[in-house]
């Protein structure tokens, strides 16, 4: 059902490896300017690849302008033309105060895609990086798009992209009071949005594994809310066989894949426990009265942050990852939940919910400046952060309330600027961001 | 717990007048109707009669079907009991009958946590009826959290509906 993506990428790389002063955008908390960045389109190397190249120079240009850290200036400002591999007309680019100059080319023959890029810094009149061409069937030509938009960002910034990317959500459907729910996949920025289970069971909160290969989810195919894992290239799911209990769900990925991090419901008390998928072992994390659920792991694996109602209220609470006496990291108004941890490490995502409102925010791990990024009221919800592959940007949904309303995709930057809707072909919930595709 | 599912025979349409939502079970667990024998015999005509005291519909209608719960709680109310003490007497005359006890939760809160939370309502019902002698085998719990409510509106009128444990019966073969 679900097709593979294109996963082959050919890089190759372009002459010979210029030495200037880098051009670099530093991304911080405060306010900053976008910067100014030229692409004109990408010419057609062969007759016939004019829309492709149209197309590729489209998609780079929403990557990066999408992040609200570069500002692309309009062709129409353009004073000269720019013919790809020729020493760009630096003054005409600086009177248009462009700081960074994409050009590219495009071919499309025999069912590939053949795309190179240059990436030049105008103001020090020297190239940035190397040149490089990247090859992937016709399918895979929005990949070929992110990768040189990745490639750009990370040459400015410093830092990894995002944009070549998938997400993992609930697809909606349906009146509020029988939803249909769908484990669907979508391009970072919504595209090639595809079902990955039928929609005929209650599904919810699917799980990237940190490989990007495997889903774990809660299902109610067998009639109580069960585990299962999801091969994503093949579509195909197959139960979890967790400690015996009466409801298993909340699974999250261990770092290296093997084990599964849940929650698991017995006698109306809830606990987080490990099962090692291959051995079928098990091992008891928790063991208390209250609720403990939403466990998510540190990026060294040592460690898991999760959250309990033991205060009375929800909290986020640090534990070994085997288990053992947790730190409570919370301390503010309100209850928090959802915690998600950055795969930078440094910040703990959440969903908190304080005089009627609810929030996604960001904290440190030992619970200190917290930030909220988002803040819902008046008749909406926000839930359920995911962090993009380098740790810039969250993703979330915000639930429309009310019987006519549903969930929608949302992203912010850790900073709380940039709030966008992610696009979706109906409702869409409970995302969660795998990796940088390779 | 699993195989009273499996064996129930006749699951009524108790939901029907309850909630709009035509499938409690959520739809991967709903039931074959031709292994159970054919739509024949399934379907309102379950329900029995209203002034039938053994009736599905007497025991939806006349002995309460559900109980409420207040924001984050999972402690019985005084009326609450007092519905279950009527269900238990009711369940104690009418032993054919196995019973499921589901659990929800409003939707003000998160998704993990209510599952969580509507497991615990379930369990204080499952616990209460438990203590007034119904037999363990002939109950099970689930929680649907905030995933199904009945009451749709954006305010505590429908909140308060939502925030409940709704035991929902059905014919099955005793063991």
């Amino acid at each position: 059902m679900f097709k593979k993506l294109m996963a082959l990428l050919l890089v190759v790389f372009l002459g010979a490896p210029v030495v200037a002063e880098p051009l670099r955008l530093t991304i911080t908390d405060g306010v900053i300017e976008p910067l100014p960045y030229a692409i004109p389109t990408f010419q057609a190397e062969i007759a016939g690849s004019e829309d492709m190249a149209a197309n590729i120079t489209r998609v780079i240009a929403e990557d990066l302008s999408g992040t609200g850290l570069f500002r692309q200036i309009p062709s129409s400002a353009f004073i000269s033309q720019h013919i790809f591999d020729t020493t760009p007309a630096y003054p005409d680019w600086r009177a248009i105060n462009t700081q960074a100059l994409i050009t590219g080319a495009v071919a499309v023959q025999g069912g590939q895609v053949v795309v190179k890029f240059r990436l030049y810094d105008v103001f020090t009149g020297a190239e940035m990086g190397d040149g490089q061409q990247l090859v992937a069937g016709v399918d895979g030509w929005r990949r070929l798009a992110h990768k040189v938009a990745d490639q750009v960002y990370s040459r400015i910034t410093g830092e990894s992209g995002y944009f070549d990317s998938r997400v993992i959500y609930v697809a909606e459907s349906g009146p509020k009071d029988n939803r249909r729910k769908v484990i669907s996949i979508m391009d970072y920025d919504g595209q090639n949005a595809q079902s990955l289970t039928q929609g005929n069971s209650l599904v919810l909160a699917p799980r990237f594994s940190p490989t990007g290969d495997r889903v774990l989810y809660t299902s109610y195919e067998s009639g109580s809310p069960r585990i299962y894992m999801l091969n994503v290239s093949s579509a195909v799911a197959q139960p979890i066989t967790t400690a015996p209990g009466n409801m298993a769900f909340s699974p999250r990925f261990s770092r290296d894949g093997q084990r599964v991090i849940y929650s698991l419901e017995t006698g109306g008390n809830t606990d987080i426990w490990m099962t090692d998928i291959a051995t079928g072992q098990h091992s008891r994390l928790t063991n208390a009265p209250s609720i403990e659920t939403g466990p998510s792991l540190s990026p060294d694996g040592s460690q898991i942050v999760f959250e309990s109602d033991r205060s009375g209220t929800q909290q986020l609470y640090i534990m070994p990852v085997t288990g053992g006496e947790p730190r409570r990291i919370s301390f503010g108004e309100g209850r928090y939940g959802t915690p998600v941890w950055s795969p930078r490490g440094d910040l703990v995502a959440f969903t908190k919910q304080n005089a009627g409102r609810f929030h996604i925010g960001v904290m440190r791990t030992d619970g200190s400046e917290e930030r909220l990024l988002s803040s819902a009221s008046g008749g909406f919800l926000d839930e359920g952060p995911t962090w993009a592959p380098n740790g810039r940007v969250i993703m979330f949904f915000r639930e429309a309330l009310g019987a006519g309303g549903g969930p929608s995709l949302y992203s912010v930057d850790i900073s709380g600027r940039n709030l966008r809707q992610v696009p979706s072909n109906g409702f869409a919930s409970d995302p969660s961001w795998g990796p940088l595709l390779r | 717990m699993q195989t009273l599912t499996k064996a129930a025979l006749i699951v009524l349409a108790l939901s029907t007048a309850a909630c709009t939502r035509p499938d409690r079970f959520g739809a991967g667990n709903s039931v074959d109707l031709n292994a159970a024998g054919g739509a024949g015999g399934i379907g309102m005509s379950g329900l029995g009669d209203v002034n039938d005291p053994t009736s599905p519909a007497y025991f939806q209608q006349n002995v309460g079907d559900r109980v409420l719960f207040a924001v984050d709680q999972s402690t019985l109310s005084a009326e609450g009991r007092a519905v279950l003490d009527g269900q238990a007497q009711w369940l104690m005359t009418n032993n054919d009958y196995l019973a499921v006890i589901e659990g929800h939760a409003d939707e003000q809160g998160t998704r993990e946590y209510n599952l969580a939370l509507g497991a615990r309502r379930a369990n204080a019902v499952y616990e209460y009826l438990i203590s007034k002698g119904i037999s363990a085998s002939r109950i099970r719990t689930i929680s649907y959290g905030k995933e199904r409510p009945l009451a749709t509106c954006a305010s505590e009128s429908c909140y308060s509906q939502n925030r409940r444990a709704v035991t929902v019966i059905s014919i099955g073969q005793l063991g």
